[in-house]
């Protein structure tokens, strides 16, 4: 497969290390979160047919968290963004 | 018989002998020769025996769909089974053997399989060997193994190598024939980056085996002239003896090239084959058509093979594979064969049409509406029989047959990705269907365009396609070339045989077995392939599958869209291993990270252990010390005595920084360290998210925003990885920076009670424990002023110092502590001496550190703090990890001194069965402690923190140990922690 | 080899006390000894305070992808808001330090000297070398180009000097294998 990186172009996924949902970023409070919401971020996932958000860390390349867009059944992808963006636009900051 | 069968014109330098042997017999051949053509040269039909009933079979093709005759090339470590030869360039000196028969090719002893072929039908093996089922392993398989196997390995490692590669280009032709050179050239004059990749040694295709003209030249002398023309653009690179092998995702294709294989050895220094990564913004596949033949009875002897194969040996060769030859087709191309032969003066005795009606062949014996229903000839063909129009059966002698089904487009690799072909009537075969790899594009027969100026047309018009949808213009000009339309009228097979007619000649799949699937209702195609195992076989189904899926589409009264095609999946012909693995062998099988005292440590002649890709020095043995027990007990016995030096390099290190840093190492770390003074270090714990530790290491607070983060040599890169999550997607706006400096800096620990009367040998500042108290960290020098790192922390319960220099000065800083250390009688110890002194102290590692145990579990609970919100602190409040009688960290030592424990023993009480209800948990580490002269462990008890004291049985059967034990506290060594302190 | 620290002999990556110049066929080899690194990391919000400050030193600081080359220093980029940062060993050896004076609390600075090996590859045309080695397409990248990248394995920076001079940084332990997986594709294009 082929990533294009939203920086540096379309590099081989190879180079990339898969985690999973892109969910993860959606991180709750450890200090407020109750422990039905913390169990469900830690171990709920979708596993859609289709489109599917996920993140993708380029170790073998700049090291940029990326959240691809990908589609399971066809593998295409059809967006890529810096996973950083992505957790600001989500209202995540420190 | 010296070239017996040669005939006059070819692609062959017949001023070059080239000597081979077959089975140890001595031939002549030419530069351009196959092994196959070489053969049928000097009169040899008979090349292999089939599969599971050891008939008698040659070559059914020229090409690499060939189903029979496949060979051993080679002797030696360079052997190498199943290779096809029709397909094997002939170099002087080849050796090749036959395979699959004992004693000989000519009289094999299995070929009594044939005889009891009604035993060995379709689902033969599933329905005999199933009873008794202890059978299977005894006795069933090594018969099964030792009757149906294909050639035999040498079974000694390969000599040679094999290299990996990378290309990238606009567009990736599949195939150099008209279609695909038409199209190279096209789309190389428009200035697109082009790879032409051809599985033959010789780019043309078809062109090369055909006598028709393209435009003022024979089609071979069009193929080479336009070859010249690539040649000299940069941007086309041609790639022959190169086959693409699959279609991958976004546009990623893998090619073989051999390199080597045209060679008695590879050149030196030169790979055998080279595997290419292909990165392509299109591909076009103009990978020809493949004929397929027509089952009749006892269709496989030696001398009958596909028409088209027979006419490519007479044109391209200069080969008669027959002086009597008949011709056995259903469509118009077969015809070709005949009227070429005849050209060539070879001696054609019929055709048989199976076509009514129509012209026939002038000067030629043409018999229409007519089929062959038989032969005869047991090593090699001897006779035909034909029935005529009227039913009238008659023999006519033969010695070579070719036969012509029509031909099947190479639609392979358009199902890479699932695609399945679809049909068309009217050249009766199936075509690329949509849904294919996308940007995967095809042309020429591969795509249905069957003749030489369609092949051309369609390979100039794709290219042109492409290179307009890359914003580049691409006219052509289209020789002028045969146009000739298919005219096929479909036989799949000759009814009415009492015998058996072969579909998947590799396989030994015949007619009757279709039959009998469909009997047995196995008529989902799918189903019938895995019954019958056609197309199951190396060559994986190219002249026979299609005929197999007509055949029950027959049978089951469907047509044949309805009916269905298997999938083809990469590879498109077989890939050796040894290509796919490349260089990654043997001892390069990885890359080795070498730690800075390596040099110093092979010099004392070390022993090193993998771990990871580091080599690390597991123990250092002395002069007359014969095991490596007494080189460790030194070791630990030496170090808690005076001193001891171990290279810590490997341990990660990160440095963090930002004036966030203290809060971003409170939030991944389960303890606090934004209250960490400059200058100090802290042991820390690291959480996952689900409260199960991750690692733990030091962690030192160099300046008011900078840390040096150390980790566990195993998880380096994983909490790194980690690191940059949080920081990227947890948290994006805190300030902190990452990157790792594990290689940057050589880190030795220095410890005992002498370690800091070595160090202040070489520190150029006091380090006194006043000066440079426990868990104090900081920059100092060493030796006159050369910066280094200093931190007092310990792994062993001694006093302890890790120190760090730039790495260029590693090795020069081991010797120089070896050196100043010499009056301490100081050790240099390994990481085996490390495991046992960090036992006898109780720290956690590898054993403990095994992703199911939660800070509890290890006796570390009160390090998460619950003031802060941290990685994995929500999680480790969950009930379940905080039950009473949950597994803890203990110590474990066997009542007698003299019995041993083994780690992975279970703790059961004493008195109890060994069932699981009875399991109290674990051993998780074991070691020998010098110290206290016996063996000591760790482990997870249920309980464990409660039964202190107590004595419970260690029970390891796999290791026949089943010891009583008492279980300790598990600092076993200085638990009140004075030593370092010191 | 200078011996600044008493009795402390510096080796180079490859375990050498002089760094060693490989030639085989039209591909040269040598490992380059002579110069410090130090990665350099924008703190949060003092990206324009960074760039003028690093307008002052003379310090480049390239576009993603890139390498620029001065004197004394010169820089690639590894990762959003971090670069490396080369300048000559004999006047930088504590380029950090260097660095933390004209840039102050811009930017996070690590020293990264030791961390890797530095091959310097020249050939007329290195691309059947890497072609070999790499994924990247180097015939078509720009000289300047800067990425990291995998050979055999290992994770190595490859910067574009020329359309004949590649400068490869390795990580330094494993020197060796990174050598050895160049020797043998060169000599494979013998």
């Amino acid at each position: 497969m082929i990533i294009n990186h939203p920086i540096l172009g379309p590099r081989d996924a190879q180079e990339f290390v898969y985690l999973g949902d892109a969910s993860l970023i959606n991180r709750p409070d450890g200090l407020t979160a109750s422990p039905a919401e913390m169990h469900d971020y830690v171990y709920l996932r979708d596993n859609p047919a289709g489109l599917h958000r996920e993140l993708w860390y380029h170790e073998q390349g700049d090291r940029s968290w990326l959240v691809v867009t990908r589609n399971t059944v066809t593998h295409e992808i059809t967006k890529v963004e810096m996973a950083r963006d992505v957790a600001r636009s989500m209202g995540r900051s420190k | 018989m010296s070239q017996s069968h040669r005939i006059g014109g070819g692609q062959i330098d017949r001023t070059q002998p080239l000597n081979f042997t077959f089975d140890g017999k001595s031939f002549v051949g030419h530069p351009g020769d196959t092994l196959a053509s070489a053969l049928l040269a000097n009169g040899v039909q008979l090349m292999g025996r089939s599969f599971k009933y050891h008939r008698p079979r040659g070559p059914l093709s020229a090409g690499s769909e060939e189903p029979n005759a496949l060979v051993e090339l080679r002797s030696g470590a360079r052997q190498e089974p199943n290779t096809r030869a029709t397909v094997a360039e002939l170099f002087d000196g080849l050796q090749a053997r036959s395979q699959n028969r004992w004693p000989s090719l000519a009289y094999d002893a299995l070929s009594i399989n044939d005889r009891l072929n009604s035993f060995f039908t379709a689902g033969f093996y599933y329905k005999t060997f199933m009873w008794p089922a202890a059978f299977w392993e005894k006795l069933y398989e090594p018969i099964i193994r030792r009757a149906a196997g294909l050639g035999s390995m040498s079974r000694l490692e390969d000599p040679d190598d094999y290299d990996k590669g990378f290309l990238h280009c606009d567009l990736l032709i599949i195939g150099a024939g008209p279609a695909g050179l038409m199209a190279a050239l096209t789309a190389g004059r428009a200035g697109l980056r082009v790879v032409l990749a051809d599985e033959d040694f010789r780019m043309g295709g078809r062109l090369n085996a055909e006598t028709y003209a393209v435009g003022d030249h024979s089609g071979a002398d069009w193929a080479t002239a336009v070859q010249s023309e690539l040649v000299s653009l940069p941007n086309v690179r041609l790639m022959t003896r190169t086959t693409v092998v699959g279609a991958f995702d976004h546009g990623i294709y893998s090619a073989v090239e051999r390199v080597s294989d045209h060679l008695p050895t590879p050149l030196a220094g030169k790979p055998r084959q080279t595997l290419w990564r292909i990165y392509t913004a299109h591909a076009l596949l103009t990978g020809g058509a493949t004929e397929r033949p027509i089952p009749f009875e006892n269709n496989d002897r030696p001398g009958i093979m596909l028409a088209g194969s027979l006419r490519a040996y007479a044109n391209r060769w200069g080969v008669a594979a027959g002086d009597r030859v008949a011709i056995f087709t259903n469509n118009d191309d077969g015809l070709r064969s005949a009227t070429d032969l005849q050209s060539k003066g070879v001696d054609v005795v019929a055709v048989i049409d199976s076509r009514e009606g129509g012209t026939l062949l002038p000067g030629i014996r043409h018999l229409r509406g007519a089929q062959v229903i038989d032969s005869a000839g047991r090593l090699g063909l001897k006779s035909i029989t034909v029935r005529g129009p009227n039913g009238k059966v008659e023999t006519i002698s033969a010695n070579a047959l070719g036969v012509s089904g029509g031909w099947n487009p190479n639609v392979n690799i358009t199902s890479h990705h699932r695609s399945r072909p679809d049909w068309r009537d009217d050249i009766a075969a199936f075509v690329p269907g949509s849904g294919g790899p996308a940007n995967l594009h095809c042309a020429g027969a591969a795509a249905g365009h069957m003749s030489t100026h369609a092949a051309l047309k369609s390979g100039a018009e794709a290219a042109r396609h492409i290179a307009e949808s890359m914003g580049k213009q691409a006219p052509y000009v289209l020789p002028v070339a045969e146009d000739a339309p298919v005219q096929i009228t479909p036989l799949w097979y000759v009814p009415g045989g009492k015998g058996r007619a072969w579909i998947d000649q590799q396989n030994d799949v015949t007619v009757k077995d279709i039959k009998l699937a469909h009997q047995e209702n196995f008529t989902s195609v799918e189903h019938m392939k895995r019954y019958t195992t056609l197309g199951m076989a190396t060559d994986q189904g190219k002249t026979g599958n299609v005929i197999g899926l007509a055949l029950m589409a027959e049978l089951t009264g469907q047509s044949i869209p309805a009916t269905g095609t298997t999938i083809y999946r990469p590879p498109y012909t077989p890939v050796a291993m040894g290509a796919l693995a490349g260089r990654s062998r043997g001892k390069e099988f990885k890359p080795f990270r070498l730690t800075p005292s390596h040099k110093w440590a092979a010099e004392q002649g070390a022993i090193f252990v993998e771990v990871g890709n580091w080599l690390r020095t597991q123990w250092l043995p002395r002069p007359g010390e014969t095991t490596w027990r007494q080189s460790v007990d030194r070791e630990v016995l030496q170090t808690r005595k005076s001193v001891g030096i171990c290279d810590v390099t490997t341990l990660g290190k990160i440095d963090i920084q930002g004036t966030d840093a203290g809060l971003f190492l409170d939030r991944v770390y389960a303890n606090t360290f934004s209250t960490l003074p400059v200058g100090k270090c802290r042991y820390g714990l690291m959480l996952r998210e689900d409260g199960m530790v991750f690692d733990d290491g030091t962690t030192a607070r160099m300046a008011e925003h900078e840390y040096v983060m150390t980790t566990t040599t195993a998880n380096a890169v994983t909490v790194f990885r980690h690191l940059e999550f949080c920081r990227q997607c947890l948290w994006p706006d805190l300030d902190v920076q990452l990157i790792s400096t594990t290689e940057a800096w050589a880190q030795y620990s220095v410890a005992g009670p002498n370690a800091r009367n070595l160090l202040a040998k070489l520190v150029d500042q006091d380090i006194s424990d006043a000066a440079f108290p426990y868990m104090g960290a900081g920059n100092i020098t060493v030796c006159g002023g050369l910066r280094a790192r200093l931190f007092r922390i310990s792994f062993s319960g001694e006093l302890a110092y890790e120190i760090a220099v730039p790495t260029r000065y590693g090795d020069a800083l081991i010797r120089k502590l070896v050196e100043v250390g010499a009056e301490f009688d100081a050790v240099v110890y390994g990481t085996e001496t490390l495991g046992v002194m960090r036992i006898e102290k109780g720290h956690v590692a590898g054993g403990e550190l095994n992703g199911q145990s939660s800070a509890l579990n290890m006796g570390l609970g009160k390090m998460v703090s619950k003031k802060k919100d941290s990685i994995g602190m929500a999680m480790t409040l969950r009930e379940g990890l905080n039950q009473p009688g949950g597994l803890r960290l203990v110590g474990v030592r066997p009542v007698d001194p003299a019995a041993s424990i083994s780690a992975g023993s279970h703790f059961l009480p004493l008195g109890a069965a060994p069932t699981a209800e009875n399991d109290g948990g674990w051993l998780t580490s074991k070691v020998f402690s010098p110290h206290l002269g016996c063996d000591i462990a760790l482990g997870y008890l249920k309980a464990g923190d409660q039964k202190i004291g107590t004595r419970m049985r260690a029970v390891n059967f796999l290791t026949q140990v089943d010891t009583e034990v008492e279980i300790v506290s598990p600092h076993f060594f200085d638990p009140e922690g004075e030593r370092l302190r010191a | 080899m200078p011996d600044p620290h008493a009795g402390l002999k510096p080796q180079t990556a490859l375990g050498h006390d002089v760094p060693v110049t490989i030639t085989i066929g039209a591909v040269t080899i040598t490992e380059r000894f002579d110069v410090a690194l130090a990665s350099l990391a924008v703190r949060r919000g003092r990206d324009k305070d960074l760039a003028k400050a690093a307008k002052a030193a003379d310090l480049p600081l390239p576009p993603a992808a890139m390498a620029q080359f001065a004197v004394p220093y010169s820089a690639f980029w590894m990762t959003p808001e971090m670069w490396m940062v080369e300048a000559p060993f004999a006047s930088h050896e504590e380029i950090t330090a260097g660095l933390k004076t004209a840039l102050g609390d811009t930017a996070s600075l690590t020293e990264q000297t030791d961390a890797w090996v530095r091959l310097d590859i020249t050939a007329d045309n290195p691309v059947p070398l890497f072609e070999r080695l790499s994924n990247i397409d180097l015939a078509t990248k720009p000289v300047g180009f800067a990425a990291r990248t995998v050979i055999e394995h290992l994770g190595t920076y490859l910067i574009k000097r020329s359309p004949t001079d590649i400068t490869l940084y390795g990580p330094r332990a494993s020197a060796q294998s990174l050598l050895h997986a160049l020797e043998v594709t060169a000599k494979s294009l013998l």
